[in-house]
Parts: structure tokens; sequence; C-alpha cells
């Protein structure tokens, strides 16, 4: 186990660097800022009103669309990595494989772009 | 030791970081958080060694899958003030399934027995951590002996990808397209025609 | 490793390749073609199920594939050709549905040859990974066809709530199956039985989770609650598939798992399945009464004839099995003719789905209304229709096996579903005629006939079900 902390002691390095530099940034403004709280200091202003409703809008379904597709294809491409690394062990067979693998998303791929799903409009 | 000190620096944070993801009054920030949990289960998962299965949760849970649940959460506008009204409501219903579950899981754990025949039932071969790469020991596997498992989740795949878009996608009808081969194909030949204009005679013929 | 780099063996998957690889084919062929070749695609969807059904029966022998995640015995392959037969058929009565301009979608027929295949997953699987692909490639395609009307809210909303429900319930399941492998330390049916011979607590609640899930896609009572709603919000085509093969393949994998897996702690599992059976029974039984709709009523019928098939497995003795398979198929028959009906009953302006508007079919349209009744008589178990016998070697397994007051109760709940079958009966033989149905289309008509000689006249010639569902019964012991 200690082998496995000591592969990742340069990021425990850079993440203790990172801590130590931000951490007093942030909590030295609660010590030592002027304070003088106003509840009109945080009331919603715009151009001289109340703000009408709230500021969350519904978001375009089309964004999702991309989204999962985008996950979907991430998937795709985090299969390759074992295979990648192991590419000399897994032989023809292996390589075969992941082709057919490849395959069966290419054609979900090729529905997807001939559908239209990767353009906007 | 030193190990043991990140164990709990992680286990702490994730659990922490998982009651912030319901405790906290703005569903961005528990989308924040539940990233902070996956970042810290990636951690966990480093300690024991499965640093493939770390590295995709990173890649597909932080990086994808938490954008998606930020979108869910922007889509659905809903208002959450209006819907934390009824937790009071559901508290003790949610209690109670949470207590069950919890006396099963102490159960569980109380009466831990791994059968006698374990090490014997495990019947793919588990190459020693000191020779082989987590990564190199899960590809020598996933795609010879684990194949079938391989190519079905392929199939899941592709019929995430058809109903994603068989239920979402939408083409409003009056968007016109450009269609790029078609103005590749086209040639000079096909487009312009070079007429000769007499003097003197206007343009009403002859252009037709 | 050299062994692992040789080719696996394929015999045995003919089917389920046969089905992946058309379906990706048709996808290619609808999306080049447009929507107009939906007619097609449905077309060759229907021909490629019957030609992997026709594969399915060409096999013989136990054969098992991918180190025995995958397994071709008698079993699998009656249950498979019973799953089939009932994915073929919705594409069928689906014909009138996808005709509409804007309901021309080719991806319905793929998505059921999709689900189709994970169902065979499913019903070939013997092991827990196995199993949860299966379940979940048809579970997905599953999800995305309840909502395929997704310009109607109704649809949407039976899509989503299956969705959510489905999910909740495969986590149940995962949550069991790695108790089960934490336990057992492997995840191979064979394997767990070998390790599970004495049970154990955490053992215990594995199964339990297992059970839940499995419950969930059965919907067996505890976990029935999306079924009225999705079944009525679904567009009814795709009702009809839900109600169908979804459910053979469900059940097979529910019967397979506690045989094979989890024989040396059945008096575990049999308390939790004679519970739920009872639940299910009584249940469908007197929430059926009060029905006004009829897909919803069809909902709750389908929650009582799980609990009856159930009672076989409760009995889990190589009978109970044969009577499990028999009720499956007896089910999936009398179920694919009475959504013919369903389907058939429209209107001018639309299709209509209130028991009401079939009052006096029998005036109007004698023929569909005779064997509409037959269905009904049958599922309510009217001997000598094919339903009573469905009911008749369930019940005799439970008494083999000593499970008497289940038996009785079983009788009992039935007693309490003839009431509302048979009141649909009244409603269409004395009820004054309401305005009459459009004429119902030729391939209505096939299903609801074939549908409708077959349980009237199963019990002329029962044996070569009867048989064949002993053998696939003995391939499990």
């Amino acid at each position: 186990m200690n082998d496995i902390v000591k592969d990742y002691f340069p990021l425990v390095v850079f993440i203790a660097v990172a801590v130590v530099i931000a951490l007093p940034l942030m909590i030295a403004p609660f010590v030592i800022a002027y304070k003088k709280p106003d509840p009109e200091k945080l009331s919603a202003y715009e151009c001289g009103f109340n703000a009408f409703d709230d500021a969350r809008m519904k978001f375009d379904v089309r964004f999702y669309l991309v989204a999962i597709l985008f996950i979907i294809f991430d998937l795709e491409v985090s299969f390759l990595f074992p295979w990648a690394v192991a590419f000399g062990d897994v032989g023809v067979f292996g390589f075969w494989s992941m082709m057919v693998f490849l395959a069966v998303l290419t054609i979900g791929f090729i529905y997807e772009w001939k559908k239209g799903a990767l353009e906007w409009d | 030791m030193i190990a043991a000190v990140f164990f709990y620096l992680f286990a702490s944070i994730c659990v922490a970081s998982a009651f912030m993801v319901i405790a906290a009054r703005n569903p961005v920030h528990s989308v924040l958080f539940l990233i902070l949990t996956f970042v810290n289960a990636a951690g966990l998962f480093v300690l024991m060694g499965a640093e493939f299965l770390a590295m995709i949760l990173v890649v597909v849970y932080v990086g994808a899958v938490a954008v998606l649940f930020l979108f869910v959460v922007m889509m659905l506008d809903v208002d959450f003030v209006e819907l934390r009204q009824g937790v009071l409501n559901y508290l003790p219903i949610g209690a109670l399934v949470g207590l069950v579950v919890l006396v099963e899981l102490l159960l569980v754990l109380g009466g831990w027995a791994i059968g006698e025949n374990v090490t014997a039932a495990i019947t793919a071969p588990i190459p020693p951590a000191a020779d082989v790469s987590n990564t190199a020991a899960l590809g020598a596997l996933l795609y010879t002996r684990y194949v079938y498992f391989f190519q079905a989740a392929g199939v899941v795949l592709l019929v995430a990808m058809i109903g994603a878009i068989v239920l979402t996608l939408r083409h409003k009808p009056y968007v016109r397209r450009q269609s790029i081969a078609e103005q590749n194909a086209r040639s000079k030949a096909s487009q312009l025609s070079v007429k000769q204009v007499r003097s003197g005679e206007g343009l009403s013929q002859g252009l037709q | 490793m050299n062994q692992a780099l040789q080719f696996p063996a394929l015999q045995a998957l003919y089917p389920e390749i046969l089905l992946v690889v058309g379906a990706m084919a048709l996808l290619m062929l609808g999306v080049f073609r447009g929507d107009r070749s939906t007619g097609a695609v449905n077309g060759f969807a229907v021909l490629l199920l019957v030609a992997a059904g026709i594969l399915v029966c060409l096999q013989d022998g136990t054969a098992s594939a991918f180190h025995g995640s995958f397994v071709s015995d008698p079993f699998a392959r009656f249950l498979k050709v019973v799953a089939l037969i009932g994915s073929a058929v919705t594409i069928v009565l689906a014909t009138e549905f996808l005709s509409a301009p804007h309901r021309q979608r080719y991806e319905f027929a793929i998505l059921i040859m999709l689900a189709t295949a994970g169902m065979m997953v499913l019903i070939s699987a013997t092991d827990l990974i196995a199993l949860y692909l299966g379940l979940e490639l048809m579970s997905l395609s599953l999800y995305v066809i309840a909502a395929l009307d997704r310009d109607s809210l109704r649809s949407t909303e039976a899509g989503l709530k299956y969705f959510v429900l489905g999910a909740l319930s495969s986590g149940m399941l995962l949550y069991g199956s790695s108790l089960v492998y934490g336990f057992t330390g492997t995840v191979e049916f064979a394997g767990i039985a070998k390790a599970a011979q004495n049970g154990g607590l955490g053992l215990t609640f594995g199964l339990v989770f297992l059970f839940a899930g499995l419950c969930f896609k059965v919907s067996a009572v505890p976990f029935h609650m999306w079924t009225p709603d999705v079944y009525e919000g679904a567009p009814t085509p795709v009702t009809a598939f839900f109600a169908s093969a979804p459910k053979v393949a469900a059940m097979s994998v529910f019967v397979r798992a506690s045989m094979t897996a989890f024989p040396g702690i059945a008096e575990q599992w049999q308390q939790i399945i004679v519970f739920v059976s009872i639940a299910s029974m009584v249940l469908g039984g007197f929430a059926g009464i009060g029905q006004t709709n009829i897909k919803r009523l069809m909902a709750y019928s389908s929650i009582g004839n799980m609990g009856y098939a159930l009672i076989g497995l409760a009995a889990g003795s190589p009978d109970g099995v044969q009577s499990v398979l028999i009720y499956v198929s007896l089910y999936v028959a009398m179920t694919l003719g009475m959504f013919a009906c369903i389907i058939a009953m429209r209107r001018a302006d639309g299709p209509v789905e209130k028991i009401a508007d079939l009052a006096g079919l029998a005036r109007t349209k004698p023929a569909m209304a005779f064997f509409l009744a037959m269905l009904l008589f049958s599922l309510a178990g009217v001997p000598p229709l094919a339903g009573f016998f469905g009911k008749f070697y369930v019940f005799l397994a439970a008494m083999k096996a000593g499970l008497y007051t289940l038996a009785i109760l079983g009788v009992l709940a039935s007693v309490v579903a003839a009431y509302y079958y048979l009141a649909i009966v009244k409603i269409m033989y004395f009820d004054e005629p309401a305005t009459p149905f459009e004429p119902m289309r030729g391939e209505l008509k096939t299903v609801l006939a074939v549908s409708g000689l077959f349980v009237l006249l199963f019990f002329v010639y029962p044996a070569p079900l009867v048989e064949a569902a002993a053998a696939a019964a003995k391939s499990l012991f």
C-alpha cells in the first residue's frame, strides 16, 4: 500500500501546496476584512426594480442530447485504455473483439450522424 | 500508516460531502458536492490499487456525468424551495427506511462469514499486483475471457444512443440546412450559363 | 493465458447474434431510407425474429459458452421461443399504430429486437453479470419505447415513471448481487450454489435484494406500483409488449436463479416467493374490480397472473418449474389475443380504452366478442379453456410440494379475479350496444383468431406444450 502512496507523492505535494496557498487567502478576509452588514447590500437589484423572477431558466433539451452522446463515446474511449495497455497480451482475438465493439458503436455513430443529432438546428 | 491517514482523510470527506449532496439548499451546490464525493472515492480506489477505476471515476463521473446532472438540474426548472417544503413530512419515513437499511448493514457486517471455498470459486486468474499494473490486468481479461460481457456492454451503449436520439431529437421544420455535398457537387457547367445579349433589344427575351 | 486467446465457440449464440446484427442492419436501412421505410423495417424485423426462433429450435442438447456465462439448454430454448413469439406478434400488432404519419418511426421495431436480444441473454444467463447486462439491455429498450409517443403527455409520463422505478430496482438488484458476490466469492450460479450450501445472514440479505429487483421486473406485489400507470400511459402496442415477452424473460431468470444458484437455501427464498405470490394474486384480484380502463385492468390482471406463475416457483420442484413454463406460455398467448382486441377498440374519432365502450359488442361484432369472451373465460380459469390448464398445473405442483394454503388461497383469489373478467363478458353480451368500432384490421383479426383458437382448442392436444415444458424443466435439475 505504501508503494502507491509513493507513486502519487508528487500529486500529494502538489495538492498540499495548493491548499496551503489557497486556504489562508480564503480564510484571511473572514478575519481581517472590514465588516458592516446591511440587508440592502444583499438585496437583488435590477436597474432600480426588484428581481421579477428566478434567474434559473429551462435549458434546451438539446444540451442534454449532446451531453449524453458525449458520455457514451467517453465510455467507449475508456474501454480502449486497458486494451491499449494489454495489447501485446490479448492477441488476435483481443484485437478483433475490440474491433467488433467499435463496429457496434460506429453503427450507432452513423445513425446519429445521418439522423442529424450532431447538428444544432 | 500514511496510507491509513489518507484513507481516513478521503473517507471522511467522502461521507461528509455525500451528506452535503442531500443537505445543500441549492441543487447546483449539491452537484458540486457530488463531484467532491466522486473525487474522494477515486482517491479511495487509488489507495486500494485500483488505479484504472479511479481514473475512470474522474474522467467519466466527474467529467461527464456530473455535467449531465448539472444540465438536468437546470433543465428541470423546478422551484427547489417549494420542493423542499415537503421534506419534513417525508423525513420520518425516510429516516425509518434509512434506519432499516443501517440495521441490515450492521447485521450483515456482524454476520460476515465468507464461505469456505471462496478462493477456490474465483475462476479468473488474478495476477499478483506486483507483477502487472491494474490496467494491464484488466485489459488481459476484459477483451478475451469476458468478451461476452464486453460486447453486451457495447450493445447496451448502442441502445442508449438510439434511445437518447429517439426521445429528444427534434428538428425544427423551418430551419434551412446547408448541404455541403450538394454544394461541392455543383459545377460551373450546371450553374452558370453565358448568354449573348444583343445590344438595343433589352433583356426581356433570351434570358429565360 | 493461452487458452484465453482461442476464439470461443459461438454456435450456441447464433440466434442472439442474428438478432443484434439484424437490428443494426435494419437501423442502417432505416436511417438511410428515412421514416418511410418503417413498414419494410417492421417486416424484416418480424422475419428476423422468426428466423431467430427457428435457429433456437434447431439447437439441441445443452451447450454453454464463454466460460459458463451463457447456456443454451431446453429450459432456455423453450422460453426463448415464447419470448420471440411475443416480440414478433407485438410488431405485427403495432403495424397500425406505426402507420400514422407522425408516428412513422422505424426505431420501434429495432428497439424491440434489441430488447428481445436482451431477453435472450437474460434467459440464458448463468451468472450475475450476464443477468445484469441482459436485464439492462432489455429494460433500457423498454424505457425508450414506453415514451415512444413523445408528444403524448401520458406516454412520456409512463416512460419517466418506468425509468425512475426501473433504475431503483436495478440498483437493488446490483446491491444484492454485490452482497451475494461478497459472501460467495463468485458470480457464477453454479459456484454460488456450491458456496451457499449453508446459507448465512449476509447471503440472505443479498438474496432478498436480488429478488426485490427481479420482483420489480415481473411486477409482483410489493414492487408492482409502476405497472398500472405504465400500462395505461404507454401506447397500446407497447403495453402489449410489456405484458408479454419481458415478463417471460424476467420470470425465466427468476426461476433459473432460484433453482440453480440458491438450491441450498431453498426454504429461505421459498418464504419470499410464497408471500409475493399470495400478495400478487390477492391484489391482482381485488384491485382489478374497480377499474374502468381496460389497459389498467390488464395491468392488474398481469400482476395477478405473475402471482399464479410464482406459485409454481414456490413449489421448487421439477413439476413446479414445468407448471411455471406452461403458465407463462399460455399467459402470453392469452395476453396477445386480449391486446389484439384492445388495439381494435377504435372509433372514427380515435382509439378508446374504457371497458364501457365494449358494451353490446356481441351485437355489433359477434366474432370479436366471441373470441374476446373465450379469452376472458380462459383468463378467469374456466375449464376446458387453456387458462384452466395453466392454473391446474400450478396448483397441482403446489399441492405435491405440500403448499396447501398457498394453493387454496390461489383458488380463492382466482374466484375474485373471475368476477371482473366475467363482468366484461356481461357488458359485451347483455348491455345496450354503444357506437360500433371501426372494422378490425387483418393482422389484428389473425392474431385474435390464432390466440382464440389456441385457447379454445388447447385441451384437444396439450401434449406438445406440456412435454416440451417437462423436458425444459428437467434441464434445470
